[in-house]
């Protein structure tokens, strides 16, 4: 694949006005599947969460999961959608061997949500509303494993395998209409309203919202259009944009690459498009016309959904605070600077931190850790830093730091143990031997071992010469392989010295 | 009792005689099992037969000689409809594309049955994904009419309707989906319903069109589908579409129809374009005097007018495909059934189409290259769309009949049983002939077929059908229990009695 040339993002946006749509599929951590009896939970073995409707045996019929439904109302309102009175499903009709029936049942023109609005602060401290068109119902399809191809795509398998479990997982697809004026913050407020989103369903309980999992999935629409033109540019989706970060890139890549196009002449291509994680790039996948017929039509298997005005009160009622209110609130709560807070939202961590600090850390510690050592560690492995440890854990750490049982030093390699799976921070503590050594005996035998060994030492500390102990300290935290706290070694060396 | 006396009883009869301890169950099963095998040659009602029956017979047999509480069909013997699916059968809807297949669930009704104690005798023939009026369409070759082998037992339940009609059982559950269940008994001198839509659980029923099909009984008598109907009704949670109702006992409203009370001010409506042109005379000489009966019977026959009903079969031939197209998506041998993979191999999609080749007959193609071009963006609204509101439309017409009357009636079906092969190359003739009962299904309305005597120009049989509103089902029983008894007063017995002696290897024609 030839790499596609690239304007310069700054350039790109003089000439052009970027206009953005994202369309967010969110599974709902329901008990059961959307509709039928089937566990709905995450890494069972293969084709084992399965009933004759997930595999679309004959005869089989679809039943409407109540709780998804109920879901999925949470979801509209605080998308601030309204909920339509009835909604329906309808069959969209399509060949792929992981749809168990050859269609998927979705919503079409009646979707249970319609008409919101979500607003975002990016960090600058403008204030966006990203207009939402609708949020719909869905079932999830299975999963394909292409084998024996160098890729583990379908080009080149010599077979594929189809994992039925996830076919049938309760899907809420949020929809926004074009997004407009965003101009050179494009990048930042795709992952910004991704990051709402997701914090969002994460604060009703609706989803597990693990990004890296497919908890949650965004296709990201992007054309521009050239200054002071008032028709949309042709647009392309793509498709597995799967982190917070990527959304960023991607959005930005897609600009870059679109404007260098248009700029020499050419046109956009409506297509979708694959985002590759590791280059930063897209590459071309299946065209894509609004010609695209799926044959939608009602499904006569289902009856229309028909919550009652009480059921969407109540729904409503039970709402959690909207997050960009939450950030504010929390902002001073925390007591952070701008830039601290900031650092915690571009990161996109702000749930993580706030689950550790309720899990008892304090505010500034959370943030140094998940935006710190954690965030380094994600960037390095190439995954999101929620996936590598729990905010109990993290607030297990901070306690032990707290405590004096751990330095920072030692703290990160306990931490490495809990990402490598070893345990609870204790748990690593213990069986790695990585405590503070805090009996003063044996850190004084090491120091009068230090100071046997550089007699001078002591001489000039009593000059006044008190740096002079660095060298002690470091002879001393190396004798315990850094299992000392460097504070209380420096406190004894001073004491022997004014002995 | 012999073989013949056994498996000419009705079920309500045979009820009463396993209750008495006069027959057994296994004696009972093991009649109708020789009768299968002495006519089935002939008639190829049967698709496959339990191996299993005899045990289940006497498993029932046993329970209730330990002096346990049975249901009223308990051992009695029932046949299925292939369209069901069975787990210690197979279930092939008639199609390659399932041949052998076996579900590892039973269909609610199936479930149902065997929880009531009905003995599972085997699996009847039938159209190909119920796509037919005469089982010509099915892939294992044709059932025939037990009135005479060279006509065609109806469809796509001709299986279930032969199977009832040559004595080979007295029981069969069967589908209707635009007559499926009314047009066989028409055409077989049987007893077809037709519930209400949502009476009776589709969860099992491998589908046709969703939003048209119904599960139904199969009998000889309007009391014996009413003991059948309430065992397999009722709300079913696998079903979105069944309804929640309690429903009054089918039995006791044909034993009170059997009486003749309910006929007196009985309001019943005759639809002007359900009958004329395109009916057989015979058929029609039937209907009219049947009619007549009624009407000395202190009824009231009403002329009603339901204009809408000229566009139903153009409607339903959008609707049923349309739907059709999108359920039978699902056979594509990824998952299960016939995998058809083209030399040299292929892709997924190579593999697909060639299944689908090899595996669908040319109705089923038909009718999912019609569907899926009615779904088509651009045609949509002109097909499927125009033909939902002529749907509507019937409903109202139906809505407005039944603000006049109680139920309304025609006969079952234009004409007698035609000769295997005479419509097969000619669609529209084939589809023409569920003119009758189709509206009911694009209402969801029940529709009840009832014998109503021999077409004098062929001696064949014709049935006169019934209609009530949705969820009056009971009045459809109430009311065919009624005609049937002053008919069979009229020919001093069952029309079954005149039926010709079908002899073992050879049909009477």
């Amino acid at each position: 694949m030839a790499k596609a040339k690239l304007m310069d993002f700054d350039k790109a946006l003089e000439l052009y006005e970027p206009v953005l749509g994202f369309e967010v599929h969110v599974e709902l951590n329901t008990e059961t599947k959307m509709f039928s009896a089937a566990p709905n939970n995450f890494g069972a073995a293969p084709n084992t969460n399965l009933t004759p409707v997930c595999l679309g045996l004959p005869g089989s019929l679809p039943v409407v999961n109540e709780q998804a439904v109920r879901y999925s109302i949470s979801l509209g309102l605080a998308l601030g959608c309204s909920i339509a009175e009835s909604s329906r499903f309808a069959r969209k009709n399509y060949f792929y061997p992981d749809m168990a029936k050859n269609y998927q049942i979705s919503q079409y023109d009646e979707p249970i949500a319609y008409e919101g609005e979500v607003e975002i602060e990016l960090a600058s401290g403008r204030v966006i509303h990203v207009p939402i068109e609708r949020a719909h119902m869905e079932e999830d399809a299975g999963k394909l494993t292409h084998m024996g191809g160098s890729t583990g795509r379908i080009q080149g398998a010599e077979y594929s395998m189809v994992d039925y479990n996830r076919a049938g997982v309760p899907l809420v697809e949020i929809v926004t209409k074009p997004i407009v004026g965003t101009n050179e913050d494009a990048p930042e407020v795709g992952r910004q309203y991704v990051s709402i989103i997701r914090d969002m369903v994460i604060d009703l309980g609706i989803s597990d919202a693990k990004m890296e999992r497919g908890n949650l999935r965004c296709d990201a629409n992007i054309s521009l259009r050239p200054r002071g033109q008032e028709k949309l540019g042709t647009r392309t989706e793509t498709k597995n944009v799967n982190s917070l970060r990527s959304v960023e890139r991607a959005v930005r890549y897609e600009i870059q690459r679109q404007a260098y196009i248009l700029s020499n002449g050419g046109s956009i291509t409506q297509e979708t498009r694959h985002w590759h994680e590791d280059t930063g790039e897209t590459s071309a996948g299946r065209p894509k016309s609004d010609a695209d017929d799926y044959r939608y039509f009602p499904e006569p298997d289902l009856l229309p959904v028909q919550p009652t005005a009480q059921l969407i009160e109540e729904l409503r009622a039970q709402l959690p605070e909207a997050p960009t209110l939450r950030y504010r609130r929390l902002k001073g709560e925390w007591g952070f600077t701008d830039l601290e807070f900031q650092d915690i939202q571009n990161s996109g961590l702000l749930t993580e931190v706030s689950a550790t600090v309720a899990a008892g850390a304090s505010p500034q510690a959370a943030r140094k850790w998940w935006t710190g050592e954690i965030a380094r560690v994600a960037n390095v492995q190439g995954v999101e830093a929620t996936s590598l440890v729990s905010a109990e854990n993290v607030a297990a750490l901070a306690a032990l730091v707290d405590a004096g049982t751990l330095t920072d030093k030692l703290a990160r390699q306990v931490l490495e143990g809990v990402i490598a799976g070893e345990g609870t921070p204790q748990q690593v503590v213990d069986a790695r031997g990585l405590a503070v050594v805090s009996d003063d005996g044996a850190l004084i035998i090491a120091i009068d071992e230090a100071l046997a060994a550089q007699p001078d030492v002591l001489e000039k500390i009593r000059d006044g010469k008190v740096q002079a102990a660095g060298a002690v300290i470091g002879a001393v935290m190396k004798a315990m392989r850094g299992q000392a706290d460097a504070a209380r070694v420096r406190e004894l060396v001073l004491e022997r010295a004014q002995a | 009792m012999t073989q013949t006396d056994l498996t000419r009883l009705s079920a309500a009869d045979l009820s009463a005689k396993l209750a008495s301890g006069e027959v057994s169950s296994v004696e009972t099963t093991a009649a109708h099992l020789e009768r299968i095998a002495e006519v089935d040659s002939e008639v190829h009602a049967f698709l496959h037969i339990n191996a299993r029956a005899h045990e289940v017979a006497a498993s029932i047999d046993a329970r209730r000689a330990a002096g346990e509480e049975l249901g009223p069909l308990a051992g009695v013997p029932l046949a299925i409809k292939d369209v069901l699916v069975t787990t210690d059968m197979p279930s092939t809807s008639g199609s390659k594309i399932l041949e052998g297949w076996m579900s590892p669930y039973d269909a609610t009704v199936v479930a149902r049955s065997r929880a009531a104690g009905l003995v599972p005798l085997g699996k009847t023939n039938m159209d190909e994904f119920a796509m037919g009026s005469s089982t010509e369409h099915s892939a294992y070759g044709p059932t025939h009419n037990p009135w005479d082998l060279t006509r065609i037992p109806g469809g796509s339940g001709g299986g279930s309707a032969a199977a009832v009609a040559a004595f080979e059982t007295p029981l069969a559950l069967g589908s209707d989906t635009g007559g499926s269940i009314r047009q066989p008994a028409h055409v077989t001198g049987t007893v077809g319903v037709k519930p209400t839509y949502g009476a009776v659980s589709r969860y099992g029923a491998i589908a046709l069109a969703s939003s048209l099909d119904q599960v139904g009984p199969c009998s000889r008598s309007v009391l014996d589908a009413g003991l059948l109907q309430d065992v397999i009704a009722g709300h079913d949670h696998h079903d979105s579409t069944s309804l929640p109702d309690a429903w009054p006992s089918m039995a006791a409203a044909a034993r009170e129809g059997a009486t003749g009370q309910v006929l007196k001010g009985l309001r019943v409506g005759v639809v002007k374009q359900l009958q004329g042109e395109g009916f057989q005379t015979g058929v029609t000489q039937r209907f009219t005097e049947s009619l007549a009966l009624l009407e000395a019977q202190g009824a009231e026959i009403v002329e009603i007018d339901a204009p809408h009903f000229e566009y139903a079969v153009a409607a339903y031939y959008l609707i049923l495909p349309a739907e059709a197209s999108s359920n039978l998506a699902k056979f594509d041998s990824v998952r299960f059934g016939l995998r058809v993979t083209p030399e040299g191999g292929g892709t997924v999609d190579h593999v697909m189409a060639a299944t689908r080749e090899a595996g669908f007959g040319p109705e089923v193609k038909r009718r999912i290259i019609l569907g899926t071009y009615a779904l088509s963006a651009g045609y949509y609204d002109a097909y499927y769309g125009s033909a939902q509101k002529v749907r509507t439309l019937i409903q109202r017409d139906f809505a407005s009949a039944f603000s006049r009357v109680d139920v309304l009636a025609s006969p079952s079906a234009p004409t007698t049983a035609f000769r295997l092969g005479e419509k097969l190359e000619d669609p529209m003739a084939m589809y023409l002939n569920d003119v009758t009962t189709i509206p009911a299904n694009l209402a969801g309305i029940p529709g009840i077929s009832v014998p109503n005597g021999l077409a004098p120009e062929d001696g064949l049989p014709v049935g006169i059908q019934f209609m009530a509103p949705a969820r009056e089902d009971a009045r459809l029983y109430r009311v065919g229990a009624a005609l049937e008894a002053l008919v069979e007063d009229q020919w001093g017995g069952p029309l079954w009695a005149q039926a010709p002696e079908l002899r073992a290897g050879k049909g009477v024609n």
